[in-house]
């Protein structure tokens, strides 16, 4: 019943996501949307490292930026052809935060913090100094997604059912991630990794999984927002991007499934709302991460889980006492 | 013999934490590890189950030489250990932290847990099984659904036996098991852990409280500054000369 | 050879600020047992302080300098007070974001308040001076000077008085008997006023020779996370050796290889340590 009651929410949401174009043919809101998405997937990212298996990467902004520019680079300037470089842009960021994952992730706690905070200063440096990138001038011209079969890619439209149809990917593999044996593993690792050491689980393997996986988000989302926006420059590798993902992610949940999503839209949604403070909005939203790491550790859907599970257990006792007649209080902790 | 150890050493900075220590564990007993604090205990299980890496000496777990082996592959031969302090994971029931435990015994990746295939679904219902089954060893199973923050004590020590249960070891490693709990549960404790041993499982257990380990261990193995100064029964050690005197510059008592 | 003693002097001066603000960082770490990450805009706080004093007030320089060490001393406490004193101690993960959220929030508020514009600190020691054959700038001196002064002063506080003893028992973990009668409270706080005073007299001495602006401090504390990763968290000694080590090596660095990647060598200099050590230089410990 209430499973049922949960699956008509989200076909409910799912048909307004995709209606939405129609019911409300505003460019406006329709921009706003699309990076809606696209973020959202680079937060997935960061949670399945963060969230899942709790080492806080600050690379990620890196990872973006590397997916970004694989995909502007080998379109205009190696001529492969849109969705392969599409693909080999994502290869590329895996295969190259595999070999930082395994030096990386030998790390822990603080070190891995600073030393990804390194690593991502170090792709922006290298992407702000070099020739190939076209440095501060950033890269322009990168062209539309090339048509699959009949589907153009040229409307405001066809973008937001482009990134919609992405977006629905990442979340239904973080899904399955989750519910999975693998997800759990990640979860036992982040909980304590010694523990899991000696139920036979190899940390430093599944790390390296996760790892590899949130910077393959990250770079899907990296190259989505370039074949967008279709110019960029090397401040979407800056350090401050890295931790505009993080907010998304602790104001929604941080290792929760829905959380990346609805602390994306909120906190977008408020910055479009904010806009008269700009670039001031840190001044509303650093001291909200500090008020919910305080209160709401785990967010607005962390927080709300707590409170389900709080009543379910009130409903268990007031059931308990009842079939007792509610002679006895059978809460003793 | 299940397993052998073979003139141990293992220093931190020139300091011996555990030396020159051969020992065997036989199969089906209860072994317990005595000492006062600070004699390299704790150190001597890390080093069996791989945390540490041992100076000098070899450790064999049946016919394998795991001296220096990875923890994770010495638990997935078949020892299986609990720490002084749980390790749970508090927001989640008993019995999502009992399902991790069986994880090595499953095969199913990334590919497996996206495509949800017939053997994330197998081994998926083979952990549930396993860890209703190890619940079901410790009496626990009408709390799977609690989660660990509101249990007490004693039942957080009997979950965490159930997990290492549910990695199907041979061996248990159990580093004071009754810390922290009262006499009463104590002896459940040490109930659970003849239990075990009736299931074929060998225990060996580093313990403080003396009246459980005399009552319950076959075997008793004494370390002080890192040496094993003494072996033998429960009745012969508490005749020993050497572990009085250990246990007296420690400024406790053996007593039965 | 005139051009590599210059070179010395400049890693001096460069190195005195680091050792500064890496002393702040290393003493909270052995608070927090994490590093801080608004500790560098604590830095960058105190620079626009001791302007803003300077221009507005209309204050010496020598004032500026000590109105922006009191003020931020007393941000970082109130820092401490309101968010970490709340957050355990013992997961490392809340502190580290609650610490970048504070980050935010005051580079954000420096944009707000005095504008995203770089600005020049005039000071009344821009004239150079001959010294054994160098050209140097009074500034430059004063840095130096002004920074071993304070090492000496916290060196004596440390060493000469129980609170300063109990802060260095703290920074370096040491638990147990020596901690027996201490109030923790106490120690912690005035341990964030000593960091955030270091901090903003850092920036207020280095602010003439640099500029002044909202993230200045990003780059400083990043460095500042890389000298004590070199060397040793929550030691001092290491601290203030790592920084000039740090100093020197980019001081000639610029000169001798490229000026263009100055910045990069902390970073390859930490990525190479840790790939080599992954828990830091100085691990202490098991495993």
């Amino acid at each position: 019943m209430k499973r049922s009651k949960k699956t008509y929410l989200l076909l409910a949401l799912l048909l307004i996501a995709i209606l939405f174009p129609i019911l409300m043919p505003n460019q406006y809101y329709l921009q706003i949307l699309i990076l809606v998405f696209i973020w959202t997937i680079a937060v997935y990212g960061l949670n399945t490292i963060t969230g899942l298996t709790g080492q806080l990467s600050l690379a990620h902004a890196g990872f973006f930026a590397i997916g970004a520019y694989g995909l502007g680079l080998l379109t205009t300037k190696g001529g492969v052809p849109f969705w392969l470089a599409f693909v080999l842009a994502i290869a590329l960021t895996v295969f190259i935060s595999f070999f930082i994952g395994l030096i990386a992730l030998r790390t822990k706690s603080h070190f891995f913090a600073i030393y990804t905070m390194s690593v991502g200063f170090l792709i922006y440096l290298l992407i702000y100094k070099s020739d190939l990138t076209g440095g501060v001038r950033g890269l322009i011209g990168i062209p539309n997604p090339a048509p699959i079969g009949p589907l153009t890619f040229e409307s405001i439209t066809s973008y937001y059912y482009l990134m919609l149809f992405f977006l629905l990917l990442t979340i239904f593999f973080m899904y399955r991630l989750f519910h999975s044996l693998l997800g759990k593993t990640f979860v036992a690792i982040r909980n304590s990794e010694e523990l899991a050491e000696t139920l036979g689980i190899s940390v430093m393997r599944n790390k390296l999984l996760a790892f590899v996986i949130s910077a393959g988000l990250a770079a899907l989302a990296g190259a989505l927002y370039a074949s967008y926006v279709r110019f960029i420059g090397p401040q979407m590798a800056d350090i401050h991007v890295a931790f505009e993902i993080l907010l998304y992610l602790l104001v929604g949940g941080i290792g929760t499934l829905a959380g990346p999503l609805i602390g994306t839209f909120i906190v977008v949604l408020l910055t479009q709302m904010l806009q008269f403070l700009e670039e001031f909005r840190m001044l509303v939203f650093g001291p909200i991460v500090v008020l919910l790491i305080l209160f709401y550790p785990r967010g607005i859907v962390g927080g709300y889980l707590m409170w389900r599970a709080k009543r379910a257990k009130k409903k268990q006792i007031l059931q308990a006492q009842h079939a007792k007649g509610g002679k006895e209080h059978a809460v003793n902790d | 013999m299940l397993l052998t150890i073979d003139r141990l050493t293992k220093k931190f900075g020139g300091l011996a934490a555990v030396q020159d220590v051969s020992a065997n564990i036989e199969q089906g007993k209860i072994t317990a590890i005595i000492g006062p604090n600070g004699a390299g205990k704790s150190t001597f299980f890390n080093l069996i189950s791989g945390f540490h890496q041992p100076t000098t000496g070899q450790i064999k777990f049946l016919g394998h030489d795991i001296s220096t082996m990875r923890a994770d592959r010495v638990a997935r031969l078949g020892v299986g250990r609990t720490f002084q302090t749980t390790h749970l994971f508090e927001q989640a029931t008993i019995l999502e932290n009992v399902l991790i435990g069986h994880r090595l015994r499953t095969k199913s990746g990334l590919f497996d847990a996206i495509f949800r295939t017939k053997r994330e679904k197998e081994e998926e219902k083979r952990c549930l099984e396993k860890a209703e089954e190890a619940l079901d060893f410790v009496e626990l199973s009408s709390l799977a659904y609690e989660s660990v923050a509101q249990i007490t004590q004693e039942q957080q020590k009997r979950v965490a036996f159930a997990l290492a249960l549910a990695t199907d070891p041979t061996l248990i490693l159990l580093d004071e098991p009754a810390a922290g709990v009262n006499p009463d549960e104590t002896d459940g404790l040490a109930e659970l852990m003849k239990k075990m041993v009736k299931h074929g499982k060998t225990v060996c257990l580093i313990e403080h409280k003396m009246p459980m380990v005399m009552s319950l261990a076959d075997h008793v193995m004494v370390l002080n500054h890192g040496q094993l100064i003494a072996e033998g029964t429960p009745k012969e050690i508490q005749g020993n000369e050497r572990v009085i005197e250990a246990y007296l510059g420690g400024n406790s008592h053996v007593s039965a | 050879m005139e051009l590599f003693f210059q070179q010395i002097l400049n890693g001096l001066t460069v190195g005195s600020v680091y050792s500064l603000v890496a002393l702040g960082l290393t003493l909270v770490f052995g608070i927090l047992h994490v590093p801080n990450f608004a500790h560098g805009a604590l830095y960058m706080v105190g620079a626009y302080i001791a302007l803003t004093v300077m221009t507005a007030l209309g204050v010496h320089y020598w004032i500026g300098l000590l109105i922006a060490v009191l003020i931020v001393a007393l941000l970082s406490v109130v820092m401490e007070r309101l968010v970490f004193s709340r957050l355990d101690s013992k997961d490392p993960l809340p502190i580290m974001i609650a610490s970048i959220g504070i980050l935010f929030f005051l580079e954000s508020f420096a944009q707000y308040m005095w504008g995203s514009q770089y600005q020049r600190m005039v000071t009344p020691y821009g004239d150079t001076i001959q010294l054994f054959g160098l050209t140097v700038t009074m500034q430059r001196l004063l840095v130096i000077v002004a920074a071993v002064f304070l090492m000496v002063l916290l060196h004596l506080f440390l060493t000469r008085t129980m609170t300063g003893a109990a802060i260095v028992a703290m920074s370096q973990s040491r638990n147990g008997a020596f901690l027996v009668g201490i109030n923790a409270t106490r120690v912690s706080m005035l341990t964030f006023a000593i960091a955030g005073g270091l901090a903003a007299a850092a920036a207020t001495l280095a602010a003439p020779i640099n500029l002044v602006f909202p993230s200045m401090g990003n780059l400083v504390i990043m460095k500042a996370f890389v000298i004590i990763i070199i060397g040793g968290m929550g030691s001092i000694p290491g601290a203030i050796i790592g920084g000039y080590i740090l100093g020197m090596a980019e001081s000639l660095g610029a000169t001798y290889i490229s000026g263009d990647y100055k910045d990069l060598i902390a970073f390859v200099l930490l990525v190479l340590i840790l790939t080599m050590k992954p828990n830091g230089l100085f691990a202490k410990g098991v495993r």
